[in-house]
């Protein structure tokens, strides 16, 4: 072999040699994520047991209390009880809520986007719609904090509660507006921006042939969108709205603002302070760290286990059924 | 016989009816909806700008945050410093992987698999991805809240969309250019760099720059490894926190002081700035680049 094609040979190793590592760091940070969490969360997934799933009371003990509680053979400090379920509800309510008020709306924005509006205004929409896609959560959840709840606790929950209390979740108190309505609200507001977009770009892939055989044969415009064009990308738009579900699960400033951070206790109402699996991550390490037995950390770690279980779930599930579809933005 | 088909007109007339009311309905709904989310959007930059923009001072730009009040210094650096040294780290994994997963995974089990694993990591969400950070770099190997710990964190949270954006910009190279270098005896070192690197770049850039973008408006993956400081940030790695303007946002608000919220506002405006920014600039790349091979193939 010549000099110069050795020297080819060796950069063309290289070159394999140096993106290798890269895509096995990629694949290793996935593994090394779920196996972390698993092996923080150990003695709490020991200790805790069932009741973890089972019990609303989260509680690390009396630090200063005598004895110690042992459970399944790991000792936790006396009176210590880390149970989920609040944080359970709190997350699958306020994110089924999230849909239900994004999903039809964001229809109804797809169609409007790709037959109503002209091809040179979607330059716009299309912009507005990645700029409100890259707000960051934080930035909702100020808007959330200033405007959104004090509204939700002075005008939308008096009036609900007054008129539609008859109706079982939305009777007792208004509150303060901080709680489940107003996590439901804001969560469908941040997903519904990647939700319209996917929806618009499934949209835009029906054929025209097909929507003009459609009309040909005497149906209106309308009834053309409804049963031909949006059956044809039906699978496509459940898949859109799982990877939405999947985002609100994993969802934690803007919730965390504006959820009420309520602990011990399932929402009452409508209107009544919730916590999130996610958000309950954030607000209770700080007190967590003072747990000498180092079981509350533990169960942090449990609780994000379970979040990356749910949220793993949901997103492949999606993927495949966006995939199998031949939706192209199944990004972010 | 007059009578079925006076009776079938009518059935026609009725239904054609049903359908003209439905299709008003509809479409004034369709429309009503897009006029509501852009009144949301309106409505939250607005109350964003209006706030934030009188609480711009110079003098923000100037100073450090103290207690409930001062300046943004420390925190836009801060967050500069710790979104530049995550792009550096996924400049790295991110485009490698894409590079791999092009030049010998395109196909089968190994790279469906990786490309799998890199859309699972895309999922996850970034609070996972920080108490990750503090478990494994704050504790574990006890880095402290750092820029490293930070850093690596929000290289987490963008790896996927580098992978995915790398991976699909070389894909797109036309295979008759590729093959064409093969053709003439080039290594594939030699293809990557002089006849695919060059034509997917654009788009490698674009989708780095929008994930820089995500990873400025980025909170959770940074309170537990980033931790907070009052301090402009120096250039050590480890055992130092390092402020950022996000949390700002996030705790300024909560305070009872006008001061305080003044500053959460103007924090919120400089991040929107930043990340519209971003996003544009990778626009304005991707479009050039349409650009340029459009004038290339003469069409």
């Amino acid at each position: 072999m010549t000099k110069s094609g050795r020297r080819r040979r060796r950069r063309d190793l290289a070159l394999a040699g140096i993106t290798g590592t890269a895509a096995a760091i990629t694949a290793a940070a996935v593994f090394l994520i779920a196996a972390f969490l698993v092996v923080s969360a150990l003695p709490a997934i020991r200790f805790n047991g069932a009741d973890f799933f089972r019990s609303l009371t989260w509680n690390s003990g009396n630090q200063y209390g005598s004895g110690t509680l042992v459970r399944h053979g790991v000792t936790g400090l006396p009176g210590a009880s880390f149970g989920i379920l609040v944080f359970v509800f709190g997350t699958l309510a306020s994110s089924i809520l999230a849909m239900l008020i994004a999903t039809p709306v964001a229809i109804l924005v797809a169609i409007a986007l790709v037959y109503r509006v002209p091809r040179r205004a979607q330059l716009v929409t299309n912009a507005l719609v990645e700029l409100m896609a890259g707000v960051p959560s934080v930035v909702y959840g100020l808007w959330g904090v200033i405007v959104l709840v004090p509204f939700i606790g002075n005008v939308i929950g008096p009036f609900v509660t007054e008129r539609l209390g008859f109706i079982p979740v939305l009777g007792g108190s208004a509150g303060s507006g901080n709680g489940l309505f107003a996590s439901g609200l804001l969560l469908a507001i941040m997903i519904l921006p990647i939700m319209a977009a996917t929806m618009r770009d499934l949209l835009d892939t029906v054929e025209r042939d097909t929507i003009e055989a459609s009309i040909a044969l005497g149906a209106t415009f309308w009834q053309t969108v409804t049963s031909v064009a949006i059956p044809a990308v039906r699978v496509g738009f459940i898949g859109a709205a799982l990877l939405a579900l999947g985002r609100a699960f994993g969802e934690t400033m803007a919730v965390l603002m504006v959820s009420g951070s309520a602990l011990n206790q399932l929402p009452q109402n409508l209107f009544a302070p919730i916590n999130t699996m996610a958000a309950s991550i954030v607000s209770q390490l700080d007190s967590a760290l003072t747990d000498a037995s180092g079981l509350s950390v533990a169960s942090l770690a449990e609780i994000a286990l379970v979040l990356f279980a749910m949220t793993l779930a949901v997103n492949v599930v999606a993927r495949l059924i966006v995939r199998a579809n031949g939706g192209s933005r199944i990004t972010q | 016989m007059s009578l079925a088909v006076e009776r079938n007109a009518r059935v026609a007339m009725k239904r054609d009816g049903n359908a003209r009311i439905s299709a008003a309905i509809g479409w004034t709904g369709s429309l009503l909806a897009l006029l509501a989310a852009l009144a949301v959007l309106v409505a939250i930059f607005g109350f964003v700008l209006v706030h934030g923009i009188p609480a711009l001072q110079p003098s923000i730009f100037m100073t450090v945050t103290s207690g409930v009040a001062g300046g943004l210094a420390n925190a836009i650096l801060g967050t500069l410093l710790l979104v530049a040294t995550g792009v550096a780290l996924v400049i790295f994994v991110g485009v490698g992987t894409g590079i791999w997963l092009h030049q010998y995974a395109p196909i089968g089990i190994v790279g469906t698999t990786l490309r799998f694993l890199s859309d699972v990591l895309a999922g996850v969400p970034s609070i996972v991805i920080g108490y990750f950070g503090y478990a494994v770099l704050v504790q574990r190997l006890g880095w402290q809240f750092s820029l490293a710990a930070g850093a690596i964190a929000l290289a987490l949270v963008m790896l996927p969309y580098v992978v995915r954006g790398t991976d699909r910009s070389l894909a797109s190279v036309p295979r008759a250019l590729s093959e064409g270098s093969y053709a003439l005896g080039a290594t594939r070192a030699q293809t990557l760099f002089a006849v695919e690197f060059p034509y997917a770049l654009p788009s490698i850039v674009t989708s780095l720059l929008l994930a820089s973008g995500i990873a400025l408006g980025e909170t959770a993956p940074l309170i537990y490894t980033a931790g907070w400081s009052n301090y402009l940030p120096s250039l050590a790695l480890t055992h130092e926190p390092v402020g950022y303007l996000t949390y700002v946002v996030w705790t300024f608000i909560s305070q009872p002081f006008a001061a305080s919220h003044a500053l959460a506002y103007a924090a919120a405006v400089v991040l929107i700035v930043l990340i519209f920014t971003t996003n544009v600039v990778a626009r304005l790349v991707l479009a050039s680049f349409a650009r340029r091979t459009r004038g290339s193939s003469g069409t």
